[in-house]
């Protein structure tokens, strides 16, 4: 593990909120390497989204040093060198997709031209071709969340920070979407921080699991997930997969996390 | 801490009135050194210090009352046709919208009226009213004049709150209504224990601007009909006397200002008791 | 899996309409009834309380003229004031929602101020103005517009989703850019609201500001002076003439804002 192949590089971070003092994070050392698809899981309350957003430099820590691509996270942010896609789609009633997709090229001052070029190229890798012309609220949840996530990538960030953005999806949908992010996760090549509820999700997306533990956060473990690439619908059904699970569900209930959504595949009910 | 939040809206409330004192000062200064004439020209007449318009409130008026006493009684007069014109107002609009919204044909039928009236001048018909009453008679003898202004204030107050209250009635959640029908709930109790209560949050907005609403329409009505014992009496008067004591005139404005804004701080307060809503979220 | 609007058959959809409608329709006709007849002959309604309709709308023909020359004057009145009043407001509102502590700790008062009865003040204004200048009910309807204007396109431009800020950080955007991206097009449902409230208001400044003195031809001294005449039915004319006016107004804003909002998901939903 070559230290300058971090993309995100987390040292003794601690997050207090307000002078009350809730503490909400403690003592976070993490690093993501380029290209790693990492996933945060905890219990709620345990901070993920609160890190999630300190590596975005969307809130400010207490202590401790964030590096994103090699430099501060502030500065990481004022090159925008991350997109950030919510659980909300967030987009904007009054564009359509494309101009929204577009929304962060045009701040960086692209020309029309390019926009249209690279929006177009988004919109295939989503596959919403077709709904170019749409309004979000035309669009079913699991189409907005993909309208969402090609803005996060139109402007090719080296890192894609996700907050729990398929939490207010059905599962069906769920699934499929997952499949669809993996395979932009290849085709873009980019570093990916999701934060996750769901255990099987965490084990079928990413390279590793970073479990957390109950508030104050704390890194409670880190579950490397050797399951081959590309990974399929099929990869949810092997020993493997479970065995995964079922280590990443020890490691929560070893923290005391018994509230954390258990999404077993169909085909663990049958068996 | 609550000593704190209180000290400082105090201090805020010192520093807005300050500021518009200063204001006020500044731009009459400035206005009468340049001489300017756009947009009115400044002088003692159109534009009094602040201070004289407060002294002025200790002189005596030709009724042998200062005019602090007098305003207070005038504006008294006024406020009891106000309130008198709100209360029953406010009463007739929640019953008639109770009803328009139990009887959906009855409010297919009323409603595009109730929403076109919204657009009409009605504080235009105060003259035409308030006159009209005073030539009826009942047992003999036309109905009193605070009675004839009441009418008016009345009148403005129970459009807005028939609207508002049907609207706030036909804004339960659909689940919520499922879930009475779930208790085999009768008619009565769904309205009352649920539709509203979802309703009060719309009520009292249209209470609060109905509250603005009686006041102006207490006073126009005193003016149009020649009523002088009220505040749209004192304008009237105190403006024929504009230019040998123009602060008297802005007296009153200020005392109408005070009634205005006290109707609609009582409204305020029986909201914050009444309704129990999520704050505002301004981010 | 985009949610495709549903189609009925159009000869379904006239017969709904109609049904809809039906009851407006029918209680437009019945009022009209009850006030042809009903009120002045059975309920013995004296003419000066409310003149029969054939009447009211006799004086209408017969002094359409001196209504129309009222009209036209009253308007320029009202509209003049709309703008601004509406306009200071707007950018008030900007400048506040900019600061956000001033706009925060003045938010109180400037609701408490939309309680002040502003009409109570034409007279000042005819002081200031001379009592047949039209600028004196012009800034009557002005200040009338001024405070709700300003206190919901402020709303409007604060009421953003924490997230969508949240998203804007993320792109490193710079305050004017928010705004322009998301405050703005975020207020437009709540100051097309705010507008059409101010179109009734600035109608009422303007009729009623007449009504302490005004050009002898306005509209709002039509009304006084038929009332003093005892010529009921020319005073409810022009009141018809006030209204029908008001109605154009208040409905050329929701034109508009049908189509400046054609994005919305609902056009012209209200906000509250």
């Amino acid at each position: 593990m070559n230290g300058d192949a971090s993309v995100v590089s987390i040292k003794g971070l601690s997050k207090v909120f307000g002078k009350g003092g809730v503490s909400a994070l403690q003592g976070i050392d993490l690093d993501v390497e380029r290209g790693e698809f990492v996933s945060l899981i905890g219990p709620s309350g345990c901070g993920k989204s609160t890190l999630l957003r300190i590596i975005g430099d969307i809130i400010d820590p207490t202590d401790g040093e964030v590096t994103v691509n090699g430099k501060p996270a502030r500065r990481a942010r004022l090159d925008r060198d991350y997109g950030i896609v919510f659980q909300a789609p967030v987009l904007y009633d009054w564009r359509t997709v494309v101009k929204n997709i577009a929304l962060p090229l045009e701040m960086l001052g692209w020309d029309r031209a390019k926009r249209a070029a690279r929006v177009r190229d988004m919109v295939e890798l989503v596959e919403l071709s077709g709904f170019e012309k749409h309004h979000p609220w035309q669009l079913s949840g699991g189409m907005q969340q993909r309208v969402s996530i090609a803005r996060a990538l139109s402007f090719s960030p080296a890192l894609l920070l996700m907050d729990e953005p398929f939490g207010a999806l059905d599962e069906m949908t769920r699934e499929r979407l997952n499949l669809e992010l993996l395979r932009i996760w290849t085709e873009t090549g980019s570093t990916v921080i999701f934060v996750t509820h769901s255990i099987s999700e965490a084990v079928f997306l990413s390279t590793r699991v970073v479990v957390m533990s109950p508030r104050p956060g704390r890194v409670a473990g880190i579950v490397p997930v050797d399951l081959p690439q590309p990974r399929t619908a099929a990869s949810r059904e092997q020993p493997r997969f479970f065995e995964l699970v079922t280590q990443v569900r020890e490691s929560l209930h070893a923290v005391g996390a018994d509230e954390v959504e258990e999404t077993l595949s169909t085909a663990e009910e049958i068996a | 801490m609550a000593f704190r939040r209180i000290a400082k809206r105090g201090l805020v409330f010192v520093l807005v009135l300050g500021g518009l004192w200063a204001f006020w000062e500044g731009y009459k200064w400035l206005w009468e050194r340049t001489g300017w004439s756009r947009p009115f020209r400044v002088d003692d007449l159109t534009l009094p210090h602040v201070h004289t318009i407060l002294l002025q409130l200790g002189e005596p008026t030709s009724t042998g009352d200062d005019l602090w006493l007098f305003l207070l009684r005038a504006a008294l007069f006024t406020a009891k046709s106000a309130a008198v014109g709100f209360a029953f107002g406010a009463i007739v609009g929640f019953v008639l919208g109770v009803v328009l919204v139990q009887f959906d044909v009855l409010r297919r039928g009323v409603m595009p009226y109730v929403v076109a009236s919204q657009t009409i001048p009605i504080l235009a018909l105060a003259p035409i009213v308030v006159r009209g009453l005073g030539s009826v008679s009942i047992n003999g003898e036309p109905p009193p004049d605070w009675v004839r202004v009441a009418v008016i204030a009345s009148y403005l107050t129970f459009f807005p709150v028939t609207m508002n209250t049907i609207r706030g009635l036909r804004s339960a959640d659909p689940r919520a209504l499922e879930l009475m029908h779930s208790y085999a709930a009768s008619g009565w109790t769904v309205l009352w224990k649920l539709r509203v209560p979802s309703a009060l949050p719309y009520i009292f907005t249209a209470l609060k601007i109905a509250a603005t609403a009686s006041v102006v329409g207490a006073i126009i009505g005193e003016q149009t009909a020649s009523i002088s014992n009220g505040l749209g009496g004192a304008i009237l008067n105190f403006n024929k006397y504009y230019v040998l004591e123009p602060a008297s005139l802005w007296a009153t404005n200020l005392y109408a200002a005070l009634l205005g804004i006290g109707f609609f701080l009582l409204v305020l307060v029986a909201e914050k008791g009444v309704v129990h809503r999520a704050p505002e979220r301004l981010v | 899996m985009s949610t495709v609007p549903s189609t009925s058959a159009p000869s379904r959809r006239v017969g709904e309409h109609i049904r809809y409608w039906l009851p407006a329709v029918v209680v437009f006709g019945l009022g009209l009834a009850a006030w042809q007849w009903l009120l002045p002959d059975v309920l013995g309604v004296e003419e000066f309380l409310l003149p029969r309709f054939s009447d009211v709308v006799q004086a209408l023909v017969d002094e359409r003229d001196k209504l129309l020359r009222g009209a036209w004057i009253t308007f320029k009145e009202a509209f003049g004031g709309f703008v601004l009043g509406s306009g200071a407001a707007i950018v008030a509102a900007l400048v506040l929602a900019r600061w956000r502590p001033f706009g925060n700790a003045l938010m109180p008062y400037m609701i408490a101020a939309n309680a002040i009865p502003i009409i109570a003040f034409a007279p000042i204004t005819n002081a200031w103005f001379g009592l047949l200048s039209p600028w004196s009910k012009v800034t009557i309807a002005a200040v009338l517009c001024f405070f709700p204007v300003l206190v919901n396109t402020l709303r409007g431009l604060t009421s953003v989703d924490p997230e969508s800020i949240e998203l804007m950080r993320s792109y490193a955007a710079p305050e004017r850019e928010v705004f322009r991206r998301v405050r703005i097009p975020n207020s437009l449902p709540y100051v097309f609201s705010a507008l059409k409230v101010a179109s009734v208001l600035a109608m009422i400044g303007a009729v009623v500001g007449d009504y302490f003195g005004g050009s002898l031809e306005a509209l709002g001294i039509v009304v006084l002076s038929a009332v003093n005449l005892s010529q009921y039915s020319t005073s409810w004319a022009a009141i018809l003439v006030a209204s029908i006016m008001g109605i154009a107004f208040y409905g050329a804003i929701a034109l508009v804002e049908r189509y400046a909002l054609s994005w919305h998901p609902s056009v012209g939903r209200r906000v509250q």
